[in-house]
């Protein structure tokens, strides 16, 4: 174990609580992370402190909760490697997609009726957006509405048996104006060559989107070598709180983008039958932010930062390898996705024969093993393989070796309880 | 572990379904899906010469989902519209009862099987999908009173 795990948990209040009449393993970080008394701490220190709506008000609260919303961006922004002007705080990782989304489908409207907008943003018929076929619905379905409001044409990679992206199928041409793809797969595991598609968009002169919800809370990242426009991720899968997520994006492209959601906060100057707007990051949050969240998210960046991104990764890889060992040595049990640690995450998602997903979820649950089962929203995954869903397993840093051998063990109790225990020849 | 779900009726019902995959002269019929987990059903619903309830279904999905659709026609093929009714809305009681109630096995036969399933709010759907799908085709086909159709009260 690269990583002191026992005193990594002992941070983690819930970890030491039972389910079902026995201690909780918890194997779901993918749909959510748990989180550390520091983040609690944080949030419940800055309420009990200095809580007042940010960006307003001149007296000393409303100037100390500013402080610490915007210290908790520059925190967060040098998690990446980025300017604290590139960070925008969403509600969620979907919203900072669909942002994104919304700026296209803004600026096609507005083209069309005569205003002065950015033509990287102005979409119609004969262009296209390029995603994959291992797409998040929430990179998935943006896409889709925006194409079918635009005139646009939506295309994809495909991928292969192995469950990677199938590099022969690249759809992108200089009709491309977007290139929307995931960083990790959410129900693969998959990590794709993220610096050569954004090397193909840009050849193209399209522009390229990563989801990073995956990504950033399992690998060090540095957002500029990996040749992105966008990138965006969720506060509640790095051990923050939930409604927050991040968007990042260049500074100059951000700034050449009309807004999303207007109101408050998000303005530079208003008249009854006009309005300009803000310089970016504070065009894109408009209306009273989520202040503790964010705070909440940056004492998480710190507590990963002071463990390190390296070392996350490297026991993240060692506990992968165990899994796809162990649930390989499993007769009746089938991976979902790569079958090695090469360009792969902790997140496995396997089939077990003669049993259903939801079936091996509950009975691994009944053994206190919380896994996610279904489509992980990524149902054309689904489709490609031909299975209906999956059970998946996904790890942290704050599991060891014996959470792995209580999930399998579990996976066999399943097995035994449907009678579909295979024989093994020899 | 977990015998409180799995009843062995369920387990029973799950491996060996019954009920058939089609009817000769199916008046109307209903998809559904269950989009948190991918699960489908399709119900198809005609009637006798006397009248009585005719069911097909064909679907996939979890023990519970493919248990309950083979429970649910063993149940009601060849009821009277009324009969199917009553059985219907009991059958909704109970997985509406969060493990409370205790089912009528004079009314339910089979079906008391899933009253354990009440108690994971994550499994009703589960058990309840093709009974959904039924009630859709029966409201399609006219072949229902209002009560019978589920989630509707007189």
């Amino acid at each position: 174990m690269s990583l002191d795990v026992a005193s990594i948990r002992a941070d983690f209040p819930i970890l030491s609580r039972e389910v079902r009449g026995m201690p909780l393993v918890y194997l779901d970080s993918g749909a959510t992370s748990q989180k550390p008394s520091v983040v609690l701490d944080a949030e419940r220190h800055f309420y009990e402190t200095s809580n007042a709506a940010v960006h307003r008000g001149a007296h000393a609260l409303a100037e100390e909760a500013t402080d610490a919303y915007e210290s908790a961006r520059s925190i967060i922004a040098g998690f990446i490697g980025a300017s604290p002007n590139e960070i925008v705080f969403t509600k969620n990782a979907t919203e900072a997609i669909n942002l994104v989304a919304y700026a296209f489908s803004n600026a096609s409207a507005k083209y069309r009726h005569g205003h002065d907008v950015d033509s990287r943003f102005v979409l119609g018929p004969g262009d296209n957006i390029v995603v994959t076929e291992m797409e998040h619905h929430a990179n998935l379905i943006p896409w889709q509405e925006l194409c079918a409001k635009t005139g646009a044409e939506l295309k994809w990679f495909g991928i292969t048996q192995e469950g990677r992206l199938d590099l022969e199928t690249d759809p992108i041409d200089h009709n491309t104006k977007l290139v929307a793809v995931v960083h990790q797969s959410n129900i693969l595991g998959t990590i794709n060559p993220i610096q050569e598609l954004m090397r193909r968009a840009h050849e193209n002169g399209a522009l390229g989107l990563v989801d990073m919800c995956q990504s950033v809370p399992h690998m060090p990242i540095d957002i500029h070598a990996t040749g992105a426009d966008f990138a965006m991720w969720s506060g509640h899968k790095m051990l923050g709180p939930t409604g927050i997520g991040i968007l990042w994006g260049k500074h100059e492209l951000l700034n050449s983008m009309p807004p999303f959601l207007t109101g408050g906060s998000m303005i530079e100057m208003v008249t009854m039958d006009h309005t300009t707007y803000a310089a970016a990051p504070a065009r894109f949050e408009a209306g009273v932010p989520m202040v503790a969240q964010a705070v909440g998210l940056a004492a998480a960046v710190q507590y990963l930062e002071t463990i390190g991104m390296e070392n996350v990764e490297r026991h993240e890889q060692a506990l992968t390898e165990y899994l796809l060992q162990s649930l390989r040595d499993l007769p009746g049990v089938n991976i979902i996705g790569p079958d090695s640690t090469l360009d792969r995450g902790s997140a496995v998602s396997f089939t077990v024969d003669g049993i259903h997903p939801h079936d091996v979820g509950h009975i691994m649950d009944s053994q206190g093993v919380a896994v996610r089962v279904g489509h992980h929203c990524a149902w054309p995954v689904c489709r490609r393989f031909d299975i209906p869903a999956t059970t998946r397993i996904s790890p942290y840093l704050y599991n060891d070796f014996a959470d792995i051998d209580a999930a399998v063990n579990s996976i066999v109790k399943a097995q035994e309880f449907f009678g579909v225990v295979p024989e093994v020849a020899g | 572990m977990s015998e409180d779900l799995y009843q062995e009726i369920i387990l029973d019902h799950y491996k060996n379904p019954r009920g058939v995959a089609a009817i000769d002269y199916p008046l109307a019929d209903s998809h559904q899906v269950n989009p948190t987990c991918g699960d489908e059903v399709t119900v198809w619903v005609g009637q006798d010469t006397e009248g009585r309830l005719q069911i097909a279904y064909q679907g996939q999905g979890c023990s519970i989902s493919q248990a309950s659709s083979s429970v649910m026609s063993e149940l009601l093929v060849g009821k009277t519209p009324e009969e199917a009714a009553k059985i219907q809305t009991a059958f909704l009681e109970l997985m509406q009862s969060k493990g409370l109630l205790d089912p009528d096995e004079e009314v339910l036969e089979d079906a008391v099987a899933f009253a354990g399933v009440s108690r994971y709010p994550a499994r009703i759907k589960c058990a309840l999908i093709s009974w959904m799908a039924l009630a859709d085709a029966q409201i399609k086909s006219g072949l229902t009173s209002d009560s019978a159709s589920l989630g509707r009260k007189e």
